[in-house]
């Protein structure tokens, strides 16, 4: 019998259990749901772009040469469409997450789930300020490619605590947001391919890859 | 007390393994080995006794041109592991 201290024991455990895991339980349903309340967004805010660069807005600056166009109310517009998405999606993400976590009788609020988070939200939250400051110098323009960068960035190096699919989705939004940098008339195009169709297509490969039809021990 | 203790999970090693596999799903071979530190050897040895005792369950597969084992905890596996633990958290002299 080689039974050590019973504390030391389960220290010992316990390490091995934090160490070797990554945060497994998150839903591809919850990228589906984002992606589908991303293109809602998106189609919203084309309606109202298209309007305003008919009457000559800027692209960059969504400014006008002819001072026709309400450009403050277009951008409330987009910045509560933009808030709304968020919100929508976050609470779509929580939802399924949970109901799986629940299912699978894995703890959501574990070391994996809290790795998972602080390596997502530095460099989300680093965006999420980058952008507020893009609009305060009225560069809104920009504000679309820079989410898709930043969003990129934070899934990229999150991908190292969850399953492998999110880093590559990371990686495309982060090619997605510089091709946007460089056509910027067709930036909110780019961000709606990022957060509505890939959204669905990873989370849709997730859902089958690791959800459906597997039953955790 | 102590004979609720499983005697399957005397060795370290193996009670590693049922730790690394309570909290994944099909970890392989060599993770098993990194997280562990042990010898190929002992390691297999290890998991042939669990997979004896149906407490894992193994997937060999090729990955690419390359074989690759997995393991999983088995229901019945991750019950005994469980169990044990909860055996061991006795012992500890409340403070």
């Amino acid at each position: 019998m080689t039974q050590n201290d019973p504390a030391q024991e389960l220290a010992h455990i316990r390490g091995l259990m934090e160490r070797s895991t990554r945060f497994l339980s998150l839903s591809g349903l919850s990228g589906v749901v984002a992606g589908v309340v991303a293109l809602g967004g998106a189609t919203l805010a084309r309606h109202h772009i298209t309007a305003a660069l008919a009457t000559g807005m800027d692209t960059l600056t969504y400014g006008t040469t002819r001072g026709q166009v309400p450009a403050d109310d277009l951008r409330l517009t987009l910045l509560m469409d933009a808030v709304l998405v968020l919100v929508v999606a976050l609470l779509g993400a929580f939802w399924f997450t949970w109901r799986r976590g629940r299912r699978t009788g894995q703890h959501l609020w574990d070391a994996s789930a809290r790795r998972l988070l602080v390596n997502l939200a530095v460099p989300l939250g680093a965006g999420g300020v980058f952008c507020l400051a893009l609009l305060y110098y009225g560069l809104p323009g920009l504000v679309a490619p820079a989410t898709l960068v930043f969003y990129g960035l934070a899934l990229f190096n999150a991908g190292k605590y969850t399953l492998d699919e999110i880093r590559w989705l990371g990686l495309s939004e982060l090619v997605l947001g510089l091709l946007a940098l460089c056509w910027l008339e067709a930036a909110l195009l780019f961000w709606a391919i990022g957060f509505g169709v890939l959204h669905i297509f990873y989370g849709g490969l997730m859902y089958l890859r690791h959800e459906r039809g597997t039953a955790h021990p | 007390m102590i004979e609720r203790l499983n005697k399957a999970f005397e060795s370290r090693v193996r009670l590693g393994i049922m730790a690394v596999l309570a909290v994944n799903d099909w970890v392989d071979h060599a993770r098993l080995k990194e997280l562990l530190n042990v010898t190929d050897g002992n390691l297999a040895s290890h998991l042939a006794a669990l997979e004896e005792l149906k407490y894992v369950q193994v997937r060999k597969r090729f990955v690419g041109k390359r074989p690759n084992t997995s393991y999983r905890a088995t229901v019945t596996g991750a019950k005994a592991f469980r169990a044990h633990l909860d055996a061991i958290e006795r012992l500890i002299p409340r403070t």
